[in-house]
């Protein structure tokens, strides 16, 4: 498959992480949701949110990452993507924009970044004053420890 | 390209099933030509849209299947068995062929040989019989008549009649002039009456018009993805509960005018989801047309005749109900056609036709759908079950002898029970009867038998109409809320006194007395792993039952009950297991529904000793009264008390220290000229050794008598001796005199002295004095 040579990914920061999906994998992008606690789950599941009726889990990426706790009273945003037919919400710390990127500018996660990062991510691209990293939707939502790597080219 | 590959696979699919009805009906019926013109253009449709596809196999076996079918039109062959039986197999490969080709969109490598072998040699039975010459492939005979329009100028009676032949144009047109100037006999009937026509052709008229009819109403309906109706689903019971706050607001602001727009947004929501709840709903005899087949072949399989009779197939209920109840139902069917009717030599003796009935018969009633299966075969003879039961260990010959027939019947539910003398491939496992059981309540159904000998056995099948919105009962723990279904739901408790001194400790669970009776209790903040409520003045237990356990749900709130949407959990907490689904409630957020079966079995309360406890309900449910009237109460030390009837009890004894000598390690006294064992009973009772104290002598010994030996059971005091008031059952725990009491059965710990006498008697040999 050839990829185009300019895509359109949403960006948002998690800690000091700067990662991006593609806009097309991007349902919508809430704020305040009240959640519901489902004690005995999965430490990355912070709860459920009512999606218009549908219900969605929750997953704070601060502790997909493995980053610091966000601090007390900041309210992280909801980045509601599909995957597998099935409405997750991502807990980030602020969306940044729409970014173009360029193709070329791509490249696959070196071996010296953190395993727990570059399991979740496809790559990275290098903008001019950071690198952005695509996050891997699939992975990232599925919360099983033992997951099996997928041929990934 | 897919799509219409996916398009052919579901048309056709639906063409298959009908097939096995038809199959059926024709077997029985062999001169209908109604039905054997339907199979043969459902087989021709296929064939050929397969040579569309290029599916070459398939459009062999749909082929060679065909050709068997225009001999049988043609009157060249006759329907025998052997011939439904390999049109069958036709239909079932086929029916295999078209799922692979569902799922992959090849036709696969499924080898049809065999098949094809056996087909054309039924057909060339044909050939010998009549010499008919062989039908060339690709243009059977009867190709003609499919293209032939059934009517063709509209489909009205007289239409039909003119266009067969059988009336003039002008006798009709006289004829519905009559009608017009107020003759209110149908047309048909004013035909035959003026002697235009002839009844039969009239009825051949009107079958000919119905069949038309039903062709257009193929019109009238759409195919939409179930997918598609769930979101549906989902959107209105948002609205409904977007309804609910508005209503609510309206309430609260009388003077803005618009509460009439408010109700009337009420009216349209509520027809709107119950719409959409119709769209949802399915006729029974959609599951029920499955079963004449499996009851053919099983009926021929085991050289039985078994008629099939339905009432109230068309009885609605939820899709996702018929695919809960479709094995369970298949199960029971089968069972009875191999247990239930008896083979035809046995059944002219009972004065019975030789075919044996299987009925099947679903109605609402009251918000609930009963399905009864029912046979007139011999019934179940509760004795045999209670003895079966007894010989394979599942209930003691005393339970046995105290369960009433209709008690005893429940027995078929016991996982691992089974009365079929020899197993067959069918039945006589012993697995199944039990998962029916557990399949039907998962989905809150129930399921009764009712049985007499001789005369036949019933099947009584309860249902809720719809999985999708439940009666539930909210709480909350922990800052959370909770939805718990109210089909597990007995009854709710608040106590008048704190934890502390409300519920009390037994083997380390905390129990609470309920009229007399020890409850379980499972703190849902421990097992959700929250800290525990801190200055409580009262206890709320929610009694819940899973299963055959009962048990209380210690929360921190009662809430209210209320209609909820039962939505999946999502992947991400699916793994969790305390709970069953999630539902939006009236304010909008999620609310977690409880399992409860769930709940009962992480707190360890069934599963375990399943055997042991459906005889105990068993037991219990039997209700008679024991024998004995007084019981002896014991003291073990610690505040742990015992109880044994005083009938067991020979004599009470008190021995001192220099009396107590020692055979094999086992403390043993000499007794009335033999040798008695001493046995510590808090010890024997898992409720820890009380050290036979010996400094505090002499020891209290209460003389029990088993099978002409004597036990010596060691107590710390023996204490009174109370009346029975029939709570008290041995095994099982209970309160006396304010106490929680083990009561000691004796039958349990039989056993127990069996072998320690044996051991001290062989001591007593090898003494040798």
């Amino acid at each position: 498959m050839t990829l185009p040579s300019h895509r359109k990914l949403c960006t948002f920061r998690v800690g000091d992480l700067y990662l991006g999906v593609d806009v097309l994998d991007v349902q919508e992008v809430l704020y305040h949701q009240e959640i519901t606690e489902v004690p005995g789950s999965h430490e990355t599941v912070s709860g459920l949110i009512n999606l218009r009726g549908q219900v969605a889990a929750a997953l704070d990426l601060r502790v997909r990452f493995k980053l610091p706790e966000r601090t007390e009273g900041s309210q992280p945003v909801h980045v509601v993507v599909r995957s597998n037919d099935e409405a997750v919400s991502l807990l980030v710390d602020e969306i940044i924009d729409v970014t173009d990127v360029a193709t070329e500018d791509f490249e696959e996660a070196p071996d010296t970044v953190p395993l727990s990062t570059r399991e979740l991510i496809k790559g990275a691209y290098k903008l001019d004053d950071h690198l952005l990293f695509t996050l891997d939707i699939d992975r990232t939502v599925q919360l099983d420890p033992y997951f099996t790597t997928e041929d990934h080219s | 390209m897919d799509e219409i590959i996916g398009e052919f696979v579901v048309e056709s699919m639906e063409g298959i099933d009908r097939l096995d009805q038809s199959l059926i009906v024709l077997e029985t019926d062999p001169a209908n030509h109604g039905i054997l013109d339907d199979i043969f253009r459902t087989l021709h449709s296929i064939k050929g849209a397969c040579g569309f596809l290029d599916f070459a196999a398939l459009e062999k076996v749909a082929h060679r299947g065909e050709n068997l079918l225009s001999l049988l039109r043609e009157d060249t062959l006759k329907v025998t068995p052997e011939i439904t039986d390999a049109l069958l197999a036709t239909v079932d490969t086929i029916r295999t062929m078209l799922e692979t080709v569902g799922e992959t969109g090849e036709e696969g490598t499924k080898d049809v040989s065999e098949l094809l072998v056996t087909l054309e040699r039924m057909a060339a039975q044909g050939d010998r019989q009549t010499e008919a010459p062989e039908p060339t492939a690709g243009s059977t005979p009867s190709e003609a008549d499919l293209e032939e329009p059934v009517a063709s100028d509209g489909d009205r009676l007289g239409d039909i009649l003119t266009d067969d032949g059988d009336t003039e144009r002008v006798d009709v047109e006289i004829a519905a002039k009559e009608q017009e100037l107020g003759d209110d006999r149908p047309i048909g009937e004013i035909l035959v009456d003026e002697k235009k026509t002839t009844p039969s052709k009239v009825d051949e008229a009107l079958t000919k018009q119905a069949e038309s009819r039903g062709n257009n109403q193929v019109d009238s309906t759409i195919r939409v993805d179930v997918k598609l109706l769930d979101k549906l689903m989902n959107l209105v019971g948002e609205l409904v509960l977007t309804r609910n706050q508005i209503v609510e607001l309206a309430e609260n602001h009388p003077e803005e005018h618009f509460t009439p727009t408010a109700h009337s947004l009420n009216l349209i929501t509520s027809e709107l989801q119950e719409g959409v709840m119709k769209t949802r709903m399915q006729p029974i005899g959609n599951l029920w047309a499955k079963l004449p087949r499996v009851v053919r072949d099983l009926s021929r399989q085991m050289g039985k005749k078994v008629e099939i009779e339905m009432d109230g197939a068309d009885t609605e209920l939820d899709k996702t109900i018929i695919e809960a109840i479709k094995d369970p139902l298949t199960h029971i069917v089968r069972n009875t056609v191999d247990h239930g009717i008896e083979s035809p030599e046995d059944r002219p003796a009972a004065g019975k036709p030789e075919a044996g009935i299987l009925r099947l018969k679903a109605s609402h009633e009251g918000g609930l759908v009963t399905i009864e299966i029912s046979d007139d075969g011999a019934g179940i003879d509760a004795d045999k079950l209670k003895a079966k039961a007894v010989r394979s260990g599942q209930i003691t010959e005393e339970v046995a002898n105290q369960m009433g027939d209709n008690e005893a019947l429940y027995l078929i539910f016991v996982p691992g029970f089974s009365t079929a003398d020899k197993v067959s491939a069918v039945s006589g496992r012993g697995v199944g009867m039990d998962v029916v059981k557990t399949n039907i309540e998962r989905i809150g159904g129930t399921v009764e038998v009712r049985t007499e000998i001789g005369v036949g056995t019933t099947f009584k099948i309860k249902i809720p109409l719809t999985l999708a919105i439940i009666p539930a009962l909210t709480v909350r723990c922990a800052g959370s809320r909770f939805a718990i279904p109210q089909v597990n739901l007995l009854e709710l408790v608040r106590t008048s006194a704190p934890r502390s001194e409300a519920l009390e400790d037994f083997h380390g669970t905390p129990v609470y007395r309920l009229r007399g009776r020890l409850l379980p209790i499972v703190d849902l903040r421990q097992q959700i792993g929250k800290p525990p409520r801190e200055n409580e003045r009262s206890v709320n237990i929610v009694v819940l039952q899973a299963d055959d356990v009962h048990f209380g749900l210690v929360v921190d709130e009662i809430l209210d009950t209320q209609e909820i949407v039962v939505k999946p959990l999502c992947a991400q907490v699916s793994s969790v297991p305390h709970y069953s689904g999630s539902t939006t409630m009236g304010d909008g957020r999620v609310a977690l529904i409880l399992d409860v079966m769930n709940l009962a079995g992480e707190a360890g309360l069934n599963s375990a000793n399943k055997n042991y406890d459906v005889a105990a309900v068993l037991a219990e449910s039997v209700q008679t009264p024991r024998s004995e009237d007084t019981i002896l109460l014991l003291d073990l030390g610690g505040e742990k008390r015992a109880a044994m009837p005083l009938s067991t009890v020979t004599r009470l004894e008190k021995f001192e220290l220099t009396e107590i000598e020692s055979a094999k390690e086992q403390p043993v006294v000499q007794y009335r000229g033999s040798i008695m064992p001493l046995i510590d009973l808090a010890a024997t009772l898992g409720l820890g050794s009380h050290e036979m104290q010996y400094g505090e002598m002499p020891l209290s010994v209460a003389v029990y008598s088993h099978e002409g030996s004597e036990v010596g059971l060691v107590v710390s005091a023996i204490l009174d001796i109370v009346d029975n008031d029939g709570l008290i059952e041995p095994g099982s725990a209970c309160v006396i005199r304010g106490k929680v009491t083990e009561v000691v059965d004796p039958q349990a710990y039989g056993h127990i002295y069996n072998s320690r006498i044996e051991e001290i008697q062989s001591a007593e040999a090898g003494a040798s004095w």
